[in-house]
């Protein structure tokens, strides 16, 4: 069995990512640094934990990794070696 | 604080293995691939694999000259930090001493690369004295590219994620630095008998 | 006023199992009652936590079944593999009456409601259908009638996991078409198809891309990965095709 059957869509690491962000991460878009494809982070190629020792979200156009995510001994350390930006929609503008 | 679920057991965790299962690892009679990335398949033609850094003469093998070195057979058990521990795994390849020999190094160090981008550091020592291999074949078969074939490092004292997978050389290094797992964490030794998983342990 | 857009911190709480459907003989609901359930969005999962007497834990992602529109309770759906570590647990050993950790709901990626319109494209495989039910229960709560077909692939017939209400959907509601293909044994003068969802297939039962329908594709890594390849190659938008791909599981 090859990588391609391992991976996940990101959207499956938003349990993780809603341990560490105040907003909804897999509906964000980023755009990646190394290629500049733009994407919802739902929409990236997604590596995790049992079958990678971390969560790896990968460019899902030319595979650069853009969030590491290691949860473990009392840690959770994020990188975030690949976004150029990431865009978050802000909730309704209620008066308020 | 979580609640225990009632009749959940989990893999086993207590098998007969007469102390050779270290703290906190299950047995796995299959063998899992694990995966952080696209798997690359460089063609034999473009494999070379390289001794490079701090060393006064970079060495180099093409495909064909590296399968005309002497090679071993090596059986041992390999235990991932994922947890799961796998016994008696034979290999054949060929010892990391081989490939030093003759190297002139003030290094301490050793940074493997390999194809697909993925790093990994270890200390020189543990990469001799019959303790590392690049292993070409496992099971008898020329070792598959989920497995990390054409071939990859095979250091079985520590935990697998330094058995760095379509490895196509070691950087020699005087000072220690991370490779991909131990810079998000991991930790920078890994010894599974010392539970060294993240960078705290 | 700015807090509202702030989510609280994902927490993990306690489900109660409130019923257990066995829906085929490898696939059995989960019908949780969860105090303060916020609520859900069609096509959201759970995270679930399992804890043995020693401390030793496993965790797995599975997609919530039932439609939004029921307060306070949710519906899970899993398949047994045999070799696996939760899910015999999930089919087989537990029990009306016990608790489940859970932490949801989770994503806002691979989602649907009604207002989203149209038309709906869902394309499942084996337990890949469950985020997809969630869809078209939503739907129906709402009485809506988006065109909608769904292209569902099982091993055999027995093993399509909510075969009846499938059925009852399509014939009570507008606008939904139902297209099975069972891939390793089908019943005498079995109608529908009876091969691996390909290109040729999904040539057939969608809708062309220049209807720019709204497309969720869910199940086995493998299934998606082809479904997506050949739905892109059929000319369809990459950005209006949503996946979720659960691992490297049979089927
Ligand atoms: C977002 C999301 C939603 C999901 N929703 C659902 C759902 O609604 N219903 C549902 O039934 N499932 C769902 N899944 C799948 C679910 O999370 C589990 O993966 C599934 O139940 C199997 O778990 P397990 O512990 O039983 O099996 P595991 O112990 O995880 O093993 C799974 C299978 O894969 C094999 N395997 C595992 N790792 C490897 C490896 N590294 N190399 C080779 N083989 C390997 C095992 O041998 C086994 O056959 C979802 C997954 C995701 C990501
Ligand atoms: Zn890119």
């Amino acid at each position: 069995m090859d990588e391609t059957q391992l991976r996940l869509d990101g959207n499956a690491a938003a349990g993780l990512l809603q341990e560490v962000f105040v907003h909804e991460l897999t509906s964000a878009r980023g755009a990646c640094a190394s290629c500049g494809a733009v994407a919802e982070v739902g929409a990236q190629h997604l590596y995790m934990y049992p079958q990678s020792p971390g969560a790896v979200l990968r460019c899902s156009a030319c595979a650069s990794v853009l969030l590491v995510l290691v949860q473990g001994g009392g840690h959770l350390r994020l990188a975030l070696p690949g976004f150029m930006w990431l865009e978050f929609r802000e909730a309704g503008a209620q008066a308020g | 604080m979580s609640v225990f679920s009632r009749g959940f057991k989990g893999r086993r965790r207590d098998a007969d293995t007469r102390g050779r299962l270290p703290p906190g690892q299950y047995l796995v009679r299959g063998f899992p691939v694990l995966s952080a990335g696209p798997t690359p398949r460089t063609p034999l033609a473009e494999w070379t694999f390289s001794i490079t850094g701090e060393v006064d003469e970079p060495k180099s093998w093409t495909w064909e000259q590296f399968r005309a070195l002497p090679s071993e057979t090596i059986t041992r058990d390999i235990h991932c930090v994922t947890k799961w521990s796998k016994l008696d795994t034979t290999w054949e390849g060929v010892s990391v001493d081989t490939l030093l020999a003759g190297v002139e190094t003030a290094a301490d160090y050793v940074m493997a690369f390999c194809d697909g981008g993925y790093t990994t550091n270890l200390p020189l020592e543990d990469l001799s004295g019959g303790k590392a291999w690049v292993a070409f074949a496992y099971d008898g078969q020329p070792l598959e590219p989920e497995h990390g074939g054409p071939a990859r490092l095979l250091v079985p004292h520590l935990y697998f994620w330094k058995s760095a997978k379509w490895v196509r050389g070691l950087q020699l290094m005087k000072d220690d630095s991370p490779g991909f797992w131990e810079t998000y964490g991991y930790h920078m030794y890994g010894d599974p008998w010392r539970e060294q998983r993240y960078s705290g342990d | 006023m700015a807090r509202a857009a702030v989510q609280r911190r994902l927490s993990w709480r306690l489900g109660e199992v409130a019923e257990l459907i066995d829906e085929t003989p490898r696939v059995r609901s989960v019908v949780l009652g969860v105090a303060g359930w916020p609520g859900h969005r069609a096509g959201q999962h759970v995270d679930v936590r399992l804890t043995a007497d020693d401390g030793y834990q496993a965790q797995r992602s599975y997609s919530i079944a039932s439609a939004p529109d029921t307060p306070e309770r949710l519906a899970l759906t899993v398949e047994r593999l045999d070799d696996g570590e939760v899910s015999p647990y999930l089919v087989g050993e537990l029990r009306v009456g016990d608790t489940l950790e859970l932490r949801g709901p989770i994503g806002g990626y691979f989602v649907w409601d009604v207002g989203m319109g149209g038309p709906l494209l869902l394309i499942a495989g084996g337990s890949g259908i469950c985020p997809l039910m969630a869809m078209l229960r939503h739907r129906a709560a709402r009485g809506s009638a988006v065109p909608t077909r769904l292209l569902y692939s099982s091993r055999s017939l027995e093993d399509v996991i909510y075969r009846d209400e499938l059925h009852r959907l399509m014939a009570t509601g507008k606008g939904l078409e139902v297209f099975h293909t069972l891939t390793r044994v089908q019943p005498p003068e079995w109608p529908g198809y009876r091969r691996r969802i390909d290109q040729d297939m999904l040539a057939e039962v969608t809708w062309p891309p220049d209807l720019h329908p709204l497309v969720f594709v869910c199940g086995p890594t493998p299934l998606v990965e082809s479904v997506a390849t050949a739905l892109v190659q059929l000319g369809h938008e990459p950005g209006r095709i949503k996946t979720e791909r659960f691992g490297p599981t049979g089927g």
